[in-house]
C-alpha cells in the first residue's frame, strides 16, 4: 500500500483518467507524424549526414583529419565520449535509483530518460571506436581466444575497463528500458489498426497479456534490474574517470576524479533530460504529464550535483597547492590563466555559477529559464571535459613538447554529427515508441474509485477538469496503489 | 629433318611464300558482307557490330583484370660477397664541397641503405654530419638527370663526346671549368688530361661558403685547426661546430677538451662573437651578439689588446668587456688558444692570423705546414670569370657540380650571359637540370658518388677513397671519365685512379696496399698539390687601417647556412634535411628572417608576418621569426633555400637569399645592409618546438658551472627525494610495482649533455635507420613530425622561480615563458626512455607495447589499434602516431617520395617495418641492430662484446655524447660510466615520477656564469 502525502501536488495534472493516459500517449504513435516532428527529424538527419561524411573522411584518410598532434593525443574525441556517457547517466539514475527510492514522480520521465541513456551511450560508443587509428581491429580489445598464444587484452588498462563498463552499462540499460516498454507495446498492439503496426507491436510486446503473473514478473524484473543498474550509475563514470586518474599526466592524476565525474555525469545528464523533456512536452503536448513540479525537482538535482562539481574544482586547486608538486601546480595555474583560460572560464561559469540561480524559486519553476540553464550546463560540462583533457595534455612535463590544439572541420563535424545521430534516434523513438510509461503513470493517477469510471470513455463526462479540485472525501482501504487520493482535505 | 607447319609449306605455293615471313597473319575480316554488298564499307551490319563490341568488352575486361607482374629474380651466379638479407659495409667518402666525412656504406642486397661514420678516419674519426647521414637518399633522388642530353634531346655518350670534342677544338676564347673545391688528386689529374686538349684552359674553383680571405691571410693555405689543444677558443662569427669548413672534424676536436669527469675537471673556455645565434654560439661559454659591421672592430680590439696596440673606439660596452676578458685569457694560454673568424673580409682574417701568430698558436692549434684542402676557392678568380663570361672572352664553359646561377650573388648576371649565348660551348656535368645546368647546351650528368670511384685528400697527408656501392642507376657517366674522354684518353677512371696511387702507396706490394686502402677507405700519404693562390695577403698595417670604419646604423642582414640544407646543393631536394629542425630555431621546411625581439616589438612584427627584405636593389619576401640572441639592429637569413630547379621536394621552399650577399672585389661578403618592409601577408613557419624555455624544471635538464664541479662533483646535480616515514628517499625506493628481472642483458644508454652540441646528426641517423616517414611542412605546423629522436633546445629565461615570493606565481610563470634576449642554450637529445616502470605499457588495452626481458620497451605494430593512450601517458612525449598513410596518401608523395616509387623504396631498411596508418611508433633502441649483434655473437658461441651493439644515434654522434651498452655487463663502458657518475652527474629525467628510465643523462657543465637556472638562493627560498 502506498503512503500518500496529503500535501503533495498531483504528479499528473488535469485529472487524467486511465483512458486519457492511453489516448494521449498512444496518439503520438498512432497519428500521422506532425509537422514539427518532421521538421525536427529533417534537421536531425542533416546532422546525421554530417556525421557520416565526417566518419567517412576519418576512416578513409585517417585520424590525421582531426586536429590532434604529437602532444595532444585526445581532444574532441574523448571529450565527446565522456560528455555523452555523462549525459546517459540521468536515465539510469531516474530509472534505477529513483525507483529504489520510490520516487513516484519519475514515472512520467523515466522512459524518455532511459531512451536518452541508450542513445547517448550509442553516441558515446562511436568515439572509442572512431578515435582508434585502426578501428577495423577494434575487436582486439575483447579478451578473445586467439591462436597467438599469450597475446590477450591488457587487464591493467583503464581503456579495457571502459570496454567492460560501457558494454555492461549499455546492455543493462537496454534490457531495463525494453522491459518497461513491453506492457505499453501491448497496449499499442491492442489498439493497432494497421496490419504492419499490429504485427510489429505484437512482436515487440512478446505476447504480453496483462495477466497478474505477467505483472508480478514485470515488477520483480524491474526491481532486479534497478538493483543491477544502481551500481552502474556509480561504476561507469568512475571507470571513465580512471582513464585519466590512473595516468601520470598532471591534471589527470587525481584521486578525486571518480566521485567528481559521477556527480558531473548526473549533473549533465539531468541538464540533457531537461532539455529533451522541455521540448518533448511541448511538441507532443504532454504538459500534464511532465509538470512544472518535475522540472523543479530536476532543477534541484542539477543544482546539488553542480555544487558538488564546483567543490571538486576547488578541491583540485587546493590539492595542487597542498601537494607542492611543481607540475601539478603549474598545470592548474596554466589551466586557469594559460592559453586555454577561456575554456576554463566557460567551464566555471556554466557549471558552478549558473546552477546557483536555481536557488531562486521563480527560476526553478520557469520553463524558459530552465531551458536556458540546461543548455548552459550542457555546454559547461562539455568544456569541463575539454579543459581536463586538452589543458592537461597541452602542457605537461617537457616544455619542448608543449603544443596547442585546434579542431578541424572534421572534429566539429563528428561532434555535431553525433548530436544529429542522437536526435534522429530520439525522434524516431518518440514517434514509434510510447514516450511516457503508460503503465506506470497510471499507477500514480490521483482520484477516488467512486469519483468516476477508471476506464471511462471520452464521452462520459468524467474528464471534468474540476475533478481533482473537488474529490471525494475519503479513500477506500484496499484500493490499488494507484488509488486516487484526496489531498485537498488533507486526508482527514 | 624438317617439320612442316602444314601442307601449304610443303607445297611452297606463292600464296604461302608471300605470308611466310610475316609474324602475324593479316587480320581476318571481321565484317560479314551481305550478299552482293561485300565491298560496301559504309555498311556496318548489326552482327559485326555485336562481334566487335563483344570482343572489345572482353578485351577491356581482361586487360583490367591483369595483375602487375613483379619479378624477383634470383642470382644465377651469386656474387661472392652478397648474401641476401646480410648487410655488407664498404668504406667510402662523402664530400660535397662543404662537408668532408669518411663513411662506411651499409649495403643490403646490392643497394646502399645507410651511411655510418668510418672510425678509421683520422679526420672525422667515426663522426658523421646530418647532411652526410641523409646523403644516401640523394642517390635515389628522382630529381636526378637520367641520361646525357644535347640541346634538349637525349643522346648517348659517344654522340655527346663527339660534339663536345669538336666544340672544344673549334671554339675560340678561354675554356673554363667552374667547380667547387676539388680535393681529389685523381680528379685534378683527369681535368689536366682534358686541359691538354682545350684552348686557354682555366679551372675556377669557388666555394659557396667562401674561405677566400682566410686562405689569403694565411699565405695561400687553409690552416688545419686543432680545437682539442686549445684551452681558450675565441670565434668571431665562425660556426665551426655547424657549418664552417669542416664541422664534424672540429666538433670531435672541440669536444675532447669539453668533456669532464671527476678525474678531469678542466675544460676549454669558448668565447663567441656573432650576429645570429649559431650552433657554435649556443655551445659557447660566453656569447656576445655583435653587428657584422662591428666584427672588424672586435677583431681589431682583440688584436690591439693581445698584441699590445692601442684601444679601439666604437665597441658596445658588453663587447668591450668581453673582448678584454677574452684577451686576458688568451694571453694566459699562449700556444694553447685559438682565434678563428668566419668572415670573408681579408682585413679581419689578416688581423685574426696576426693574433694567432702573436699568441704563438701557429704550430700548436693551427697548422700551416699540413694544411686543410677542403676550401680552395678564390673569389677573385670567380669574379674574373663572371666578367670574362659577360664580355664574351670565354669560349667554352664547363660547370662541374657548380650552380653559380643559384648560389652566387651575381648568379643573375651569369644566367643572363648564358641565355645570351656569350659562350659558344656550354656544358654541365651537374647531376640534374639545375638552375645553371638547364641553361647549358650539353648535359653530361655525373654519377652519384656512391656509384663512383674517387679519392680525396681533405688534409695534407690524409687520404681517403670512394668506391662504387651500386651499379649506376641511370645512364650517367662519372665526370672524371668524361674528362678523360674529352681529353682523348680511353682509360677507365678506375685504372687511372689506381695508377695514380702507385706514387702514394709505392710500387712494391702495391696490390696489397691498395686492397687495404680500399678496405679501410683511408690511407696516409699525400698526392694533392696546393693550388696557387693568386691574391696576395694584406699586410697587418693595411688590415688594421681598413678596420677603422665605424658601426653602421642601419639594419644589417647576415646570411648563414643551416646545418641541414647548407648551401642548398643536392641537399635542397632531400626531404630528411628539410624536415631536420634547425638546431636553434627548430624550424623546418624553409627559411625566414630571424629578428631580435626588440626589433620585432618596435616594428610591431609578429612571428610569421611576411616582410620584404631589400638589399642593393634586390629583394626577397620571407616570414619573420623572433630569434633570441640575434644582435640588435640585425637580421639573419639562411641561404640555400628558394631553389627552382632542384626537384619536387625542394622547389619553391623558402626564398633564395644569395642575391642579398655583397660581391665585392675583395670577395663575397655574406652580410649586407638591408631595409625591411612588412607586406601584410603571413606565412606560417613550421617549428617542431614552439615553447622555448625550461620553466625552471630542474628535473628535466640539469646544468652547473665548472667552478662548482671543481669544488665538488657531488654537488652539481640536484636529486629529487620523496618524503617517506623513514625520511627522504630516492623515488625508486617508493614503488608499488615489482621490478623486472633482467637475466641476460639490460640495455641502457647514457647521454652526456656536456658533449651534445645539438647538431642533429643522430636525428637523421635514426631516420634513415628506421624508415621514419617525412611529413612535410603542413604536418609539422600541425605538430605531427615523426622523428623518433629529437633534440630539445631550451633557452634560458631572464626570470626564475626565485621571483615567486616577490612577483607571485602567475606573473612569474608568464614571464618565464619568454627567453632572455641573449640566452644560454641547452640541448637535450630526447628519445624513448625505455622506462622500467613504463607508463605507456600499463595503459595499452591490447598489449601492443610491452617490456622485453632485456629492458626494452617494445612496440608491436601489428597489435596496435591506435588509441594513443600510451602517447598521452608518456611524460617524455616521444611516441609518434601515424596520422596518415604516409607511404600511400598522395598528399605526401612529394615530401615522402622515397616511400612511393620503386626507385625511392630502395633506400628503405628491410629490417624495419614501414608503419601503417593508425599505428603508434617510437624509438626501439634499434632492436634490429641489437638482434643482429646478438646473432653474430651467438654464431661464434660467445656473448656480444661491449661496443659491438650500437644504436644508429650513438653510431652517428660526432662528439660521442651518446653511449649505448649492456648495463648487466659490469665491465661495459656504460656500466663503468654509470658507476663513476652515480651521485655526480648521472640523473634521470623526471626522476620523481619514478618511471625508472633506462636512459641516464649526465649534467651539463658550463665554463662560465650559470644563468640558466637561478643559483644558490633557490634552495633557500
Amino acid at each position: 500500500m502506498q503512503y500518500v502525502s496529503p500535501v503533495r501536488e498531483p504528479l499528473v495534472t488535469s485529472g487524467k483518467t486511465y483512458h486519457d493516459v492511453t489516448q494521449d500517449i498512444c496518439y503520438q504513435v498512432e497519428a500521422a507524424p506532425n509537422i514539427r516532428w518532421m521538421g525536427a527529424l529533417g534537421v536531425a538527419l542533416i546532422g546525421l549526414a554530417i556525421f557520416f561524411y565526417s566518419v567517412y573522411r576519418t576512416l578513409w584518410y585517417g585520424i590525421g583529419e582531426w586536429g590532434l598532434n604529437k602532444t595532444i593525443g585526445w581532444a574532441w574525441d574523448i571529450t565527446n565520449f565522456v560528455w555523452w556517457v555523462g549525459i546517459g547517466h540521468a536515465g539510469t539514475l531516474i530509472s534505477a535509483v529513483l525507483l529504489l527510492f520510490r520516487q513516484k514522480w519519475r514515472s512520467s520521465i523515466n522512459r524518455a530518460a532511459e531512451a536518452m541513456t541508450i542513445f547517448a551511450v550509442i553516441c558515446a560508443a562511436m568515439f572509442p571506436v572512431l578515435h582508434m587509428g585502426r578501428p577495423w581491429l577494434a575487436f582486439y580489445v575483447f579478451p578473445l581466444q586467439n591462436t597467438l598464444g599469450s597475446l590477450w587484452a591488457n587487464f591493467n588498462s583503464p581503456l579495457l575497463w571502459d570496454v567492460f563498463a560501457i558494454s555492461t552499462y549499455f546492455t543493462v540499460s537496454l534490457v531495463f528500458w525494453y522491459t518497461g516498454l513491453v506492457p505499453d507495446f501491448a497496449t499499442i498492439r491492442d489498439r493497432a489498426k494497421g496490419k504492419i503496426a499490429r504485427v510489429s507491436y505484437s512482436l515487440l510486446s512478446m505476447g504480453w497479456t496483462g495477466s497478474a503473473k505477467h505483472w508480478s514478473r514485470y515488477e520483480t524484473v524491474s526491481l532486479i534490474l534497478a538493483g543491477v543498474s544502481t551500481p552502474l550509475v556509480l561504476s561507469v563514470h568512475t571507470i571513465v574517470s580512471m582513464d585519466f586518474a590512473t595516468s601520470v599526466v598532471p591534471g589527470w592524476h587525481t584521486t578525486i576524479f571518480p566521485p567528481y565525474f559521477v556527480a558531473g555525469a548526473i549533473f549533465s545528464g539531468f541538464a540533457m533530460v531537461l532539455t529533451l523533456m522541455l521540448i518533448t512536452r511541448v511538441v507532443f503536448k504532454l504538459e500534464d504529464y511532465i509538470t512544472l513540479e518535475h522540472i523543479a525537482l530536476m532543477n534541484k538535482i542539477m543544482m546539488v550535483t553542480g555544487s558538488i562539481v564546483g567543490v571538486a574544482y576547488i578541491t583540485e586547486f587546493f590539492i595542487a597547492w597542498y601537494s607542492q608538486v611543481e607540475y601539478e601546480q603549474y598545470c592548474f595555474i596554466n589551466r586557469a590563466t594559460g592559453p586555454y583560460w577561456w575554456a576554463y572560464l566557460s567551464m566555471m561559469s556554466c557549471n558552478v555559477l549558473s546552477p546557483q540561480f536555481v536557488w531562486i524559486r521563480r527560476i526553478r519553476y520557469s520553463i524558459t529559464m530552465t531551458f536556458i540553464l540546461s543548455i548552459i550546463v550542457n555546454i559547461g560540462m562539455w568544456f569541463e571535459r575539454f579543459v581536463i583533457i586538452v589543458s592537461s595534455l597541452h602542457r605537461d612535463y617537457l616544455p619542448s613538447s608543449w603544443a596547442m590544439f585546434s579542431p578541424t572541420i572534421i572534429d566539429i563535424g563528428i561532434y555535431v554529427g553525433t548530436i544529429g545521430l542522437f536526435f534522429t534516434l530520439f525522434l524516431l523513438f518518440a514517434k514509434f515508441f510510447p514516450v511516457i510509461n503508460m503503465a506506470e503513470v497510471k499507477t500514480i493517477l490521483k482520484y477516488t474509485v467512486n469519483d468516476g469510471p477508471t476506464y471511462g470513455g471520452a464521452n462520459d463526462g468524467s474528464r471534468n477538469p474540476s475533478l481533482h479540485t473537488s474529490p471525494a472525501p475519503y479513500s477506500t482501504p484496499g484500493v490499488p496503489a494507484s488509488a486516487p487520493v484526496n489531498y485537498d482535505k488533507q486526508n482527514d | 629433318m624438317k617439320y612442316w607447319k602444314g601442307i601449304e609449306e610443303l607445297d611452297n605455293s606463292p600464296e604461302f611464300v608471300k605470308n611466310a615471313f610475316a609474324e602475324f597473319p593479316d587480320f581476318l575480316p571481321v565484317k560479314e558482307g551481305r550478299a552482293g554488298h561485300a565491298d560496301d564499307s559504309s555498311v556496318a551490319p548489326r552482327r559485326d557490330f555485336l562481334k566487335l563490341m563483344g570482343f572489345g568488352v572482353a578485351a577491356a575486361t581482361l586487360a583490367a583484370c591483369e595483375t602487375p607482374v613483379r619479378k624477383a629474380i634470383p642470382y644465377l651466379n651469386k656474387p661472392e660477397e652478397i648474401d641476401p638479407t646480410v648487410s655488407n659495409f664498404y668504406a667510402s667518402t662523402y664530400f660535397t664541397g662543404s662537408d668532408y666525412n669518411a663513411v662506411l656504406v651499409k649495403n643490403r642486397d646490392g643497394r646502399p641503405i645507410k651511411l655510418e661514420g668510418n672510425p678509421e678516419s683520422p679526420v672525422t674519426r667515426g663522426g658523421l654530419s646530418a647532411r652526410a647521414q641523409a646523403a644516401v637518399l640523394n642517390l635515389y633522388d628522382g630529381g636526378r638527370l637520367r641520361h646525357f642530353m644535347a640541346k634538349g634531346k637525349q643522346v648517348d655518350f659517344d654522340e655527346l663526346d663527339r660534339a663536345v670534342r669538336a666544340g672544344l677544338a673549334s671554339t675560340t676564347g678561354k675554356t673554363v671549368l667552374v667547380s667547387p673545391t676539388i680535393i681529389s688528386p685523381s680528379t685534378k689529374r683527369a681535368i689536366a688530361v682534358m686541359a691538354g686538349r682545350a684552348r686557354n684552359f682555366e679551372h675556377v674553383m669557388y666555394d659557396v661558403n667562401s674561405a677566400s680571405a682566410l686562405i689569403q691571410a694565411n699565405g695561400g693555405v687553409l690552416p688545419a685547426f686543432d680545437f682539442s689543444r686549445a684551452n681558450v677558443i675565441v670565434s668571431l662569427g665562425a660556426d665551426f661546430l655547424g657549418t664552417w669548413i669542416s664541422p664534424v672534424e672540429y666538433s670531435r676536436q672541440y669536444i675532447t677538451n669539453r668533456k669532464v669527469s671527476s678525474d678531469k675537471r678542466t675544460m676549454s673556455r669558448h668565447f663567441q662573437f656573432e650576429t645570429t645565434l649559431s650552433l657554435t654560439g649556443s655551445n659557447a661559454d660566453v656569447r656576445v651578439p655583435v653587428k657584422p659591421s662591428e666584427m672588424g672592430a672586435v677583431a681589431l680590439a682583440l688584436y690591439n689588446t693581445v698584441a699590445g696596440g692601442g684601444s679601439v673606439a666604437g665597441l658596445s660596452p658588453a663587447a668591450q668587456k668581453q673582448v678584454a676578458q677574452a684577451a686576458k685569457e688568451l694571453q694566459a694560454n699562449r700556444g694553447a688558444s685559438l682565434v678563428v673568424s668566419g668572415s670573408n673580409d681579408p682585413a679581419i682574417q689578416t688581423v685574426v692570423a696576426a693574433i694567432n701568430q702573436s699568441l704563438g698558436n701557429v704550430g700548436t692549434t693551427l697548422n700551416l705546414t699540413a694544411p686543410s684542402y677542403v676550401r680552395q676557392g678564390e673569389d677573385a678568380r670567380m669574379t674574373q670569370f663572371i666578367n670574362d663570361l659577360k664580355s664574351g672572352a670565354v669560349g667554352t664553359v664547363i660547370f662541374y657540380h657548380a650552380n653559380p646561377v643559384f648560389n652566387h650573388p651575381r648568379g643573375a648576371e651569369i644566367e643572363e650571359a648564358l641565355k645570351g649565348n656569350k659562350a659558344a660551348l656550354t656544358i654541365s656535368l651537374n647531376d640534374r637540370l639545375d638552375e645553371t645546368g638547364w641553361l647549358c647546351q650539353y648535359q653530361a650528368p655525373d654519377h652519384h658518388w656512391l656509384e663512383s670511384w674517387n679519392d680525396f685528400e681533405p688534409k695534407r697527408g690524409s687520404l681517403s677513397l670512394a668506391q662504387p656501392a651500386i651499379t649506376p642507376l641511370f645512364k650517367t657517366r662519372q665526370a672524371q671519365e668524361t674528362f678523360l674522354r674529352w681529353g682523348g684518353s680511353n682509360e677507365s677512371y678506375y685504372n687511372f685512379l689506381k695508377d695514380g696511387w702507385r706514387t702514394v702507396l709505392g710500387s712494391s706490394g702495391f696490390q696489397t696496399a691498395w686492397d687495404k686502402a680500399v678496405h679501410d677507405g683511408v690511407a696516409t700519404g699525400s698526392a694533392l698539390t696546393t693550388t696557387a693562390f693568386t691574391t696576395p695577403a694584406l699586410s697587418i698595417a693595411d688590415a688594421t687601417g681598413r678596420l677603422g670604419g665605424g658601426i653602421k646604423s642601419g639594419i644589417e642582414a647576415v646570411l648563414y647556412e643551416k646545418v641541414g640544407i647548407g648551401e642548398g646543393g643536392v641537399e635542397a631536394n632531400n626531404p630528411f634535411l628539410h624536415e631536420l629542425p634547425d638546431p636553434i630555431s627548430k624550424a623546418t621546411w624553409g627559411n625566414y628572417v630571424a629578428v631580435p625581439r626588440k626589433m620585432a616589438e618596435e616594428q610591431k612584427w609578429k612571428q610569421n608576418d611576411v616582410v620584404k627584405v631589400t638589399a642593393g636593389g634586390k629583394s626577397i619576401e620571407l616570414p619573420i621569426l623572433v630569434q633570441p640572441g640575434q644582435a640588435d639592429g640585425t637580421v639573419g637569413i639562411a641561404v640555400g633555400y628558394g631553389r627552382t630547379k632542384v626537384g619536387k621536394v625542394g622547389d619553391t621552399v623558402g626564398a633564395n637569399a644569395f642575391p642579398l650577399a655583397q660581391a665585392t672585389p675583395a670577395g663575397v661578403m655574406y652580410y649586407n645592409t638591408v631595409t625591411l618592409e612588412k607586406t601584410g601577408a603571413t606565412s606560417p613557419i613550421a617549428q617542431t618546438q614552439t615553447h622555448h624555455t625550461i620553466m625552471d624544471r630542474h628535473e628535466v635538464v640539469q646544468e652547473n658551472t665548472l667552478a662548482k664541479y671543481r669544488e665538488n662533483p657531488k654537488e652539481v646535480t640536484e636529486y629529487e627525494r620523496i618524503a617517506t616515514p623513514e625520511g627522504l628517499e630516492k623515488p625508486n625506493k617508493v614503488s608499488l610495482w615489482q621490478d623486472y628481472q633482467y637475466n641476460d642483458h639490460h640495455w641502457g644508454m647514457a647521454i652526456d649533455l656536456n658533449s651534445c652540441i645539438g647538431c642533429g646528426s643522430c636525428v637523421i641517423g635514426c631516420q634513415t635507420e628506421n624508415n621514419i616517414a617525412v611529413v612535410g611542412k603542413q604536418q609539422v605546423i600541425n605538430r605531427r613530425e615523426m622523428h623518433w629522436m629529437r633534440i630539445d633546445r631550451y633557452y634560458s629565461s631572464a626570470h626564475h622561480e626565485d621571483e615567486f615570493e616577490k612577483e607571485g606565481k602567475l606573473k612569474t610563470y608568464a614571464a618565464m615563458e619568454d627567453p632572455a634576449d641573449n640566452p644560454q642554450v641547452i640541448f637535450q637529445p630526447m628519445l624513448c626512455q625505455h622506462c622500467n616502470h613504463a607508463p605507456c605499457e600499463t595503459v595499452c588495452p591490447v598489449l601492443a607495447t610491452t617490456h622485453s626481458s632485456e629492458g626494452l620497451n617494445q612496440m608491436t605494430y601489428n597489435r596496435c589499434v591506435g588509441t594513443r593512450y600510451c602517447a598521452n601517458n608518456c611524460p617524455y612525449k616521444v611516441r609518434r602516431f601515424n596520422w596518415f598513410s604516409y607511404y600511400s596518401n598522395e598528399k605526401f608523395e612529394d615530401v615522402n617520395g622515397h616511400m612511393f616509387t620503386d626507385l625511392g623504396r630502395m633506400v628503405l631498411n628491410p629490417d624495419v617495418t614501414v608503419r601503417a596508418r593508425g599505428v603508434m611508433e617510437k624509438c626501439s633502441f634499434c632492436v634490429q641492430r641489437i638482434q643482429l649483434g646478438k646473432l653474430e655473437a651467438k654464431k661464434q658461441k660467445r656473448r656480444p662484446k661491449d661496443g659491438e651493439v650500437v644504436t644508429a644515434c650513438a653510431q652517428s654522434c660526432p662528439t660521442e655524447a651518446i653511449l649505448f651498452g649492456d648495463m648487466r655487463d659490469p665491465s661495459s663502458r656504460i656500466s663503468q660510466l654509470l658507476r663513476r657518475e652515480d651521485g655526480e652527474r648521472a640523473f634521470h629525467v623526471l626522476d620523481s615520477i619514478n618511471v625508472q628510465p633506462n636512459i641516464t643523462y649526465l649534467t651539463k657543465i658550463r665554463n662560465g656564469a650559470a644563468e640558466f637556472f637561478p643559483t644558490e638562493e633557490k634552495e633557500n627560498a
